[in-house]
């Protein structure tokens, strides 16, 4: 596949997802992201980081547009998918483009079976039944055990099969990209891992573009390209991911390493009081 | 069709019959103890009929209620005044000196704009709002629909009539003296229920819009995040209730006159909805049948021991035992709690 070959090295103009100095209120009063600006290039997996409340998510929802139905708004900055500006449009004609998110927590339709759950996520496209039931298939290869469990109800199986339930019935609308919130949520480390690396074959094989949100820093920058670190609704660090693999701070932060030893608890409170990032 | 399944199919054929003759047996003793109470078989099986053809008359209430619970978790107050709008407006067609079936179209088509009205105006501004606000503005629109129609059409009690036929019949003459008696009306409705019933089965296990419905009811932010547009999926859903509701005001009305009281008739769908279960289309239809016989069963054979007009409250009392015993109905879709 020369298209995915190409995605492998995107040229640096190549952005399939820019999102420009956004600005997201919710319920009119409370500002939560103040200013956030990312680039995804096409075919690449960019990873969000950040701790709880810091606008991971709401960073996605405004890219999909989910966020009105939450009262949220985006006041200030634009989104442009494939040059296109976005952030007026839809869900639905968001998806019928090619940006389909896979929310946080699942959100399998319980009392539908795997099947008529990958199915739904078909619901835009008007391809043809034998196309849909290709990309079925494909799923099914991607995810052998949804294969085994796709007449049980998705309610009924377990955290790992939901989440591979919600990634397959996003790829069933033949997406560009994939907004993914926080894939690791609640799942073994083992599965984790299993979950990344089917991602990472996506993105290779399909030219699926990843926007990933996550708590699990080590993991998300093994498996990303590019990393942007989220405080307070705030960028205040990105960079390659290996780059980021390599610093200081996020070392110390986020995954828990230091070049100084181990500390107590409290000094690293104090000291991460005392030294912020600045955008 | 699985092991369970079949075992199911099973449980009901030999369930069903035998309940039906161990009430019979029931009654038939009650009656040898005490002489204010009349047993004879033919006469049950006769009441029985009747309480089932009742039932279905329940049961074509009930499906609206269930459309719109089972595709937005919103249990529409509203239903009843939907049923009387439809039969007003239907019976205003006619009168304007419309054949009935053109008067139908019409009224479908009036259904569909209601339901376009009420997802632009009420379910548009409310989405992701708990249930209980959205229950709550279905009450709104049960006042305003029950206003606006009779401001509309008029608040007389009109009569109905496409030509169903209301004589009785009598069949099985071989089998019991004097046959049984059956109301052609009530079979007409039967048969017009259970059409009903599966178009709609059909519609919602079948086809990408049905499916969709599914997905929506189950949870409306991921069927966002899918793609599918909640306002076509609401619209489609309130249209289809719509046109249940016609359907069932039509029945409704020929049998018992357009009026108020049609609106009111939606108090007899609760217990069948709690027998049967919110989300179940065949549920809506069983619980139906079960109310309409048992209750006509409890007023004729169990009437004498409370004095009769036991009809009025015998259903609640059976779906309070229902909701202590199994809450989700006969046929609900099982409330699922991940462990």
């Amino acid at each position: 596949m020369t298209e995915a070959a190409a995605a492998l090295n995107p040229a640096p103009s190549k952005l399939i997802l820019t999102v420009n100095n956004i600005e997201v209120i919710y319920d009119h009063v409370i500002l939560v992201l103040k200013g956030v600006s990312l680039e995804v290039p096409e075919g690449g997996i960019v990873a969000l980081l950040g701790a709880n409340g810091a606008g991971k998510s709401t960073t996605l929802k405004s890219i999909s547009n989910l966020l009105r139905a939450e009262r949220g708004e985006v006041t200030k900055g634009s989104i442009h998918f494939e040059g296109n500006q976005v952030d007026r449009l839809t869900p639905n004609d968001l998806v019928k483009q090619g940006v389909v998110q896979v929310m946080e927590g699942r959100h399998c339709f319980e009392h539908l079976t795997i099947e008529d759950n990958l199915l739904t996520g078909a619901y835009t496209r008007k391809d043809g039944r034998t196309a849909v039931q290709q990309d079925l298939d494909m799923v099914y290869n991607y995810f052998p055990r949804l294969r085994e469990r796709r007449l049980s109800l998705a309610g009924y199986t377990s955290g790992g099969e939901q989440q591979m339930c919600a990634i397959g019935r996003a790829l069933m609308s033949r997406p560009k990209m994939i907004l993914l919130d926080e894939p690791s949520m609640g799942l073994a480390p083992q599965l984790v891992e299993e979950i990344f690396e089917i991602v990472k074959k996506l993105n290779e094989t399909e030219g699926v573009s990843f926007l990933l949100a996550e708590q699990n820093t080590n993991v998300a920058l093994r498996y990303a390209d590019y990393g942007y670190i989220l405080e307070n609704g705030r960028v205040v660090l990105d960079g390659e991911a290996a780059t980021l693999r390599d610093n200081e701070d996020v070392k110390e932060f986020y995954l828990g390493v230091s070049s100084a030893g181990r500390k107590s608890f409290r000094d690293v409170k104090h000291y991460k009081r005392r030294k912020r990032w600045l955008a | 069709m699985n092991a369970s399944a079949i075992r199911n199919i099973g449980g009901w054929a030999i369930g069903v019959p035998l309940v039906i003759a161990l009430l019979g047996f029931a009654f038939q003793g009650l009656a040898s103890f005490n002489s204010s109470f009349f047993f004879a078989w033919p006469y049950f099986i006769e009441v029985l009929i009747a309480g089932l053809l009742q039932g279905v008359m329940y049961s074509l209430v009930a499906l609206g209620f269930v459309l719109i619970f089972k595709a937005s978790g919103i249990f529409n107050f509203a239903q009843g005044s939907m049923v009387l709008f439809a039969a007003l407006t239907m019976v205003g067609f006619i009168e304007m000196g419309l054949h009935w079936t053109i008067a139908f179209a019409i009224t479908a088509v009036v259904m569909a704009l209601v339901a376009v009205g009420i997802e632009r105006l009420v379910l548009r501004p409310l989405v992701n709002q708990p249930h209980i606000i959205l229950f709550m503005s279905t009450i709104g629109i049960f006042y305003f629909l029950d206003g606006f129609g009779q401001t509309l059409w008029g608040s007389d009690i009109k009569v109905l009539d496409i030509g169903i036929p209301k004589t009785p019949m009598f069949v099985g003459k071989g089998m019991f003296e004097g046959g049984l008696l059956i109301n052609s009306f009530d079979l007409v409705a039967a048969f017009v229920g259970a059409a009903l019933v599966i178009a709609l089965a059909v519609f919602f296990h079948y086809t990408r819009i049905g499916r969709a419905l599914r997905a929506v009811a189950d949870d409306h932010q991921a069927a966002m995040s899918i793609g599918i547009p909640l306002k076509t999926i609401w619209v489609v859903v309130w249209t289809a209730a719509g046109v249940v509701a016609l359907v069932a005001g039509i029945m409704w009305g020929s049998k018992a006159g357009v009026q108020f009281s049609l609106a009111l008739i939606a108090l007899k769908a609760l217990p069948v909805l709690i027998l049967g279960g919110f989300t179940s289309i065949p549920g809506a239809i069983v619980g139906g049948l079960i109310i309409g016989s048992s209750e006509q069963l409890a007023e004729v054979f169990l009437g004498p021991l409370f004095g009769g007009a036991i009809q009025d409250w015998f259903a609640y009392m059976l779906a309070l035992v229902f909701l202590l015993f199994r809450p989700q109905g006969l046929f609900g879709e099982k409330i699922i709690e991940r462990i």
